[in-house]
């Protein structure tokens, strides 16, 4: 599904050059949970615009369900993001002056959906989310769980092979990060290849696989098996948290 | 980049419509601004014009009045000695000096005139003082008169030495009131004439003059073969032609009556055609003048709405990342801006033009019916008011002209921020602070 070989990115900024990722090899295949930890300046977040076609890289191939990604325009690259992938950020990132039916149908209108039946799709993917009585609230009106959760909606609307979620619990509280991480939980189980972003170690452990960065480089991968080990690390986190314990 | 394509999917999108009047309605401060700026321009624009027209066109109206090549001269004083004669000496025309004159290359048609001073008219138990100017026909054409009703003055009239008078319309509604003049006899200072006309003076509201035939008049009032003043017509295209035939006038003239031809006193002379055709160059000028200013007030419009689009589209900058994020692509995202920043200068430059013109008809309305009032003011004895403003109105082709100049104004307006729109990076928009 995803394959990276050798990814290297700087930044130039000024006569400073930033080498933000040093050679990234990676295999993710379809359907797999996968979260991204590492400190801040590792590359985490460099490595998820690369992964959304939101910025290119220096040296190295990727490879998107078969297709290189490279020197891709601006255009292609647009109808690229709108068929594969769905993001979720940490500020939600919600249009502030369209209601939250508007907003989960937007990805819909750049597809060329006509608006009644985006407007109609836009409704069924709020009522999954349970927000069907919020559809004509705006973005203020609303709690951050409630955002992420249109911001999800959105991110699904387009029936993507990928959701790439940056920090996607940051600005939420344990409680409601759960929830969040349960809804994600819930499309990764429906066939959805799960990329997140996270500093937090008790939301990476709910997620299948675990990649750590370090100074540019994948400093260690955690599959499935040794997630066990890593659980109890943070056994603590979780226990605050009571939920159950994903095997 | 695909041009026709985007504007003109982007025209019959009804979606992107929607989306736009979406963006509008949230952002009602923000539109206003941009649209206030434009309709200001152009409503400035509307009324500039306008009142460049309407001073331009009641200037014309003035000159019109007579005919713009007309020339008066008139008798005076002698102020230079000459061949051993003193000055200070009275200078008389004479009938043969019309004859002289119309030998001049370039004299058109000429009047001779002799004054007869306040004259007395009488009909039944009405009567008042009024002007009585004698003439021969051609005064007809040098002062443009136009008659309302009868004939004017004949070259029979003159032969005959007939006792006819054209008068002005507010002498006949002082004495004749509603009932028929043409054919009734007024005494003029107690001499009977028939009237045989009623004339009124282009863009006057004092018509109190009367005209009788020269020779009736030099007949009766014991005029003999004087006259006091020659009105006349020149045929010349320039400045310098119109100054030539002045001199000539003045030479034969000075011949005449023994006057060095450089005296300005011993003859008045009145050029309209010198200042017709000097205050012609000045109104190019003006409209020269408002041309530049206009198109000054419209590039002003064009750099205020793109200078609004540039901070609507920073102030979009994380929209816009968002909505390039979730698939938009770079030329919907142009033709988002672009066609805001059109519909916006557009609707607004619509609203500046019908302010603009309407005010401008407004004006004109309350003075036609200011003149009206002052018609009716002089007719009671008030001053003879000029106009210096007439018609102060926009013609209609410069007003859609202004229109589809808008709408390219708007497209380039919106170019530029729907560039850098299109530009942003989603990574750059998206970033947290």
């Amino acid at each position: 599904m995803i394959k990276l070989n050798n990814i290297h990115k700087s930044y130039v900024m000024g006569s400073n050059s930033l080498h933000v990722l040093k050679g990234i090899d990676l295999n993710i295949e379809q359907g797999d949970f996968v979260s991204i930890m590492g400190s801040s300046g590792s590359g985490k977040s460099t490595l998820l615009n690369i992964l959304g076609m939101l910025d290119n890289y220096d040296k190295g191939t990727y490879h998107l369900s078969g297709n290189l990604i490279v020197n891709m325009s601006e255009k292609k690259a647009a109808q690229l993001r709108n068929d594969m992938v769905g993001f979720i950020f940490q500020s939600f990132n919600l249009i502030s002056f369209k209601n939250a039916m508007e907003n989960v149908a937007l990805p819909l209108y750049y597809k060329g959906v006509p608006r009644k039946k985006r407007n109609l799709m836009a409704m069924e993917y709020l009522e999954k989310m349970g927000l069907k009585d919020w559809a004509e609230h705006m973005p203020n009106e609303m709690s951050g769980g409630q955002k992420q959760r249109v911001a999800i909606a959105r991110a699904l609307i387009s029936k993507p092979k990928i959701i790439l979620a940056d920090e996607p619990t940051g600005a939420l509280d344990s409680a409601t990060s759960y929830e969040v991480m349960d809804i994600l939980k819930d499309v990764n189980d429906s066939g959805i290849t799960v990329i997140i972003v996270t500093h937090e170690h008790d939301i990476a452990a709910m997620t299948n696989q675990i990649i750590r960065l370090k100074d540019g480089l994948i400093h260690e991968i955690i599959r499935n098996g040794e997630l066990k080990q890593f659980k109890d690390e943070y056994t603590h986190g979780l226990e605050a948290a009571q939920i159950k314990s994903y095997v | 980049m695909g041009w026709k394509p985007l504007k003109l999917k982007a025209m019959f999108d009804i979606d992107k419509w929607q989306e736009i009047f979406a963006t509008i309605k949230k952002n009602k401060m923000r539109t206003f601004l941009t649209g206030f700026s434009v309709a200001w321009g152009i409503f400035m624009l509307m009324i500039l014009l306008g009142s460049g027209n309407g001073l331009s066109n009641g200037v014309a109206s003035n000159f019109m009045n007579d005919a713009v090549n007309a020339m008066w001269i008139w008798q005076g004083e002698t102020t230079i000695p000459y061949q051993g004669m003193k000055s200070g000496r009275q200078i008389q025309f004479h009938n043969e000096d019309q004859e002289i004159i119309k030998k001049v290359a370039g004299v058109g048609i000429s009047s001779g005139r002799f004054f007869m001073g306040n004259t007395r008219y009488s009909y039944k138990k009405e009567s008042g003082e009024y002007t009585t100017i004698t003439c021969q026909p051609e005064l007809k054409d040098v002062e443009n008169l136009i008659l309302n009703e009868g004939r004017f003055i004949n070259q029979i009239d003159l032969i005959q030495n007939r006792k006819v008078v054209v008068i002005g319309v507010d002498i006949k509604t002082a004495l004749f009131k509603d009932s028929t003049a043409i054919g009734e006899y007024v005494n003029i200072n107690k001499v009977p004439f028939k009237v045989v006309g009623i004339c009124s003076e282009p863009g006057s509201t004092r018509n109190r003059n009367a005209y009788m035939p020269l020779s009736t008049a030099q007949m009766i009032f014991s005029g003999s073969n004087r006259l006091h003043n020659l009105a006349l017509t020149i045929n010349a295209s320039t400045l310098e032609e119109s100054k030539a035939i002045e001199e000539q006038i003045r030479n034969v003239l000075g011949r005449q009556h023994k006057f060095d031809p450089k005296d300005e006193g011993a003859i008045g002379l009145y050029n309209k055609l010198e200042n017709y055709i000097q205050t012609m160059k000045i109104f190019q000028a003006i409209k020269i003048f408002i041309w530049i200013i206009g198109i000054g007030t419209l590039i002003a419009g064009i750099v205020g709405v793109s200078n609004i689009m540039l901070i609507v589209v920073k102030e979009r900058t994380k929209e816009i990342g968002i909505r390039k994020a979730i698939g938009a692509s770079p030329s919907s995202v142009i033709g988002l801006i672009m066609l805001e920043s059109i519909m916006i200068t557009t609707i607004a430059g619509y609203i500046g033009l019908v302010l603009g013109t309407g005010l401008m008809e407004m004006i004109n309305y309350f003075m036609m019916q200011g003149a009206d009032a002052a018609a009716a003011a002089a007719a009671n004895g008030g001053e003879q008011g000029d106009t210096m403003f007439l018609n102060p109105t926009v013609d209609i082709n410069i007003a859609i002209y202004s229109t589809l100049l808008l709408i390219v104004a708007g497209a380039i307006a919106g170019y530029i921020p729907a560039k850098r729109a299109a530009s942003i990076r989603p990574i750059v928009a998206l970033r947290d602070e």
